[in-house]
């Protein structure tokens, strides 16, 4: 019996666990992100960058809001919170300036970021509260049935704009700078070293700082544009050009011209609590 | 290796060497793995996992250069790869 055990045990240690395994609640894996998502992938290089940045995990946490980007909050096996719609970072804002000691992490989908929770981001990019904000750009509302979004590109077909979107999408880094962030970057779920080190480097950054992550949606924003996940991969590997420091003004999504990725803004500037610190505390 | 054009260092460089191990019933069967492997090494096996997709497997077992870009790419923390440790000297 106890060697039918110790063979049990040595078999087990032979094939080691996934390296993130650690870091998600594996009871709950398979997720419930469609086949080809992007989320996933940007997830898994969240979670290397936490493991990476050398932080305590024990001051990490993440926060996520509604929307299919809003269940990483309850994969990742950290001190995370699911907020309600929009208000993923009015929550991380309180966990900070309740705790600065932690470093807060808000991974959420563009829906919840900058349509209902517009306001919440460019203040708090204004305001410059030291947090890290990932958002996972679908180009639409993926869990509500693909319905077009603020991020929607202009002629993109989705469930409410079947002839193709009459509207111009927002240019998300450009927002985030002029709305005063420290650190922004954009990168998509194929070039993930890069997004990786990017993370990592947000992590440690006193300020905040945005990534957004380009991701497939191949069921609700593939399907009706006629693009496979595949097919979305390759436009990302050929359609994609990387200039670091470039003006965020010229950083439209249209995938017909290149896309611009890389890290656009890095720069210092005093943060919320530092400046509460001088001007209310008597320090 | 085959090169286009054989590095001067390509004689002192180790190749890493590695073990794709896939946690098949977690599999989805988006073929993320089997695309942008460098060394293409994988293709979708014919078998079925639990949730009804084919899972990737591995042909060629020792082209793995153990890269990990199969493990950062997959979405579902399905597939990971791990280096197999080289003989000192050799």
């Amino acid at each position: 019996m106890s060697q039918a055990v110790a063979r049990h045990e040595a078999s087990a240690a032979a094939v080691p666990d996934h390296p993130l395994e650690d870091l998600i609640r594996s009871d709950r894996i398979p997720h419930i992100w469609c086949p080809g998502c992007g989320i996933g992938t940007a997830f898994a290089a969240t979670l290397s960058a936490m493991k990476g940045c050398g932080l305590d995990l024990a001051t990490l946490c993440m926060v996520s809001g509604i929307g299919c980007s809003g269940r990483a909050a309850g994969y990742v096996k950290l001190d995370s919170f699911h907020t309600t719609h929009g208000r993923a970072i009015p929550f991380a804002t309180g966990l900070k300036l309740g705790n600065p000691k932690l470093n807060v992490v808000v991974f959420s989908g563009d829906g919840d970021l900058f349509a209902i929770g517009g306001n919440h981001f460019i203040h708090a990019a204004r305001r410059n509260i030291p947090l890290t904000v990932i958002c996972l750009n679908n180009l639409n509302y993926g869990m509500t049935g693909g319905q077009a979004a603020a991020t929607t590109p202009y002629l993109a077909r989705t469930t409410t704009t079947p002839a193709g979107n009459h509207e111009a999408p927002f240019n998300l880094p450009l927002l985030a700078w002029a709305s005063g962030a420290s650190f922004v970057a954009r990168w998509t779920i194929l070039h993930i070293r890069e997004l990786t080190e990017c993370i990592q480097k947000a992590f440690l950054k006193n300020g905040f700082s945005f990534i957004e992550v380009l991701g497939p949606c191949p069921i609700n924003y593939g399907r009706r544009n006629k693009e496979k996940p595949l097919q979305t991969l390759k436009l990302y590997q050929e359609q994609t050009i990387i200039r670091n420091h470039a003006d965020p003004s010229d950083l439209e999504i249209d995938f017909k011209k290149k896309v611009v990725l890389g890290e656009f803004v890095d720069k210092e500037r005093s943060t919320c609590i530092e400046n509460y610190d001088k001007t209310c505390r008597l320090m | 290796m085959e090169f286009w054009r054989v590095p001067f260092d390509a004689q002192t460089i180790q190749v890493s060497q590695g073990v794709v191990h896939i946690i098949e019933d977690r599999c989805k069967g988006c073929g993320y793995c089997i695309e942008f492997c460098p060394r293409h090494i994988l293709a979708f096996s014919s078998r079925f996992n639990k949730k009804g997709y084919h899972p990737p497997e591995v042909l060629q077992p020792e082209g793995c250069v153990n890269c990990h870009y199969c493990e950062i790419i997959c979405p579902e923390f399905a597939i990971y790869s791990v280096e197999v440790p080289q003989p000192p000297g050799g």
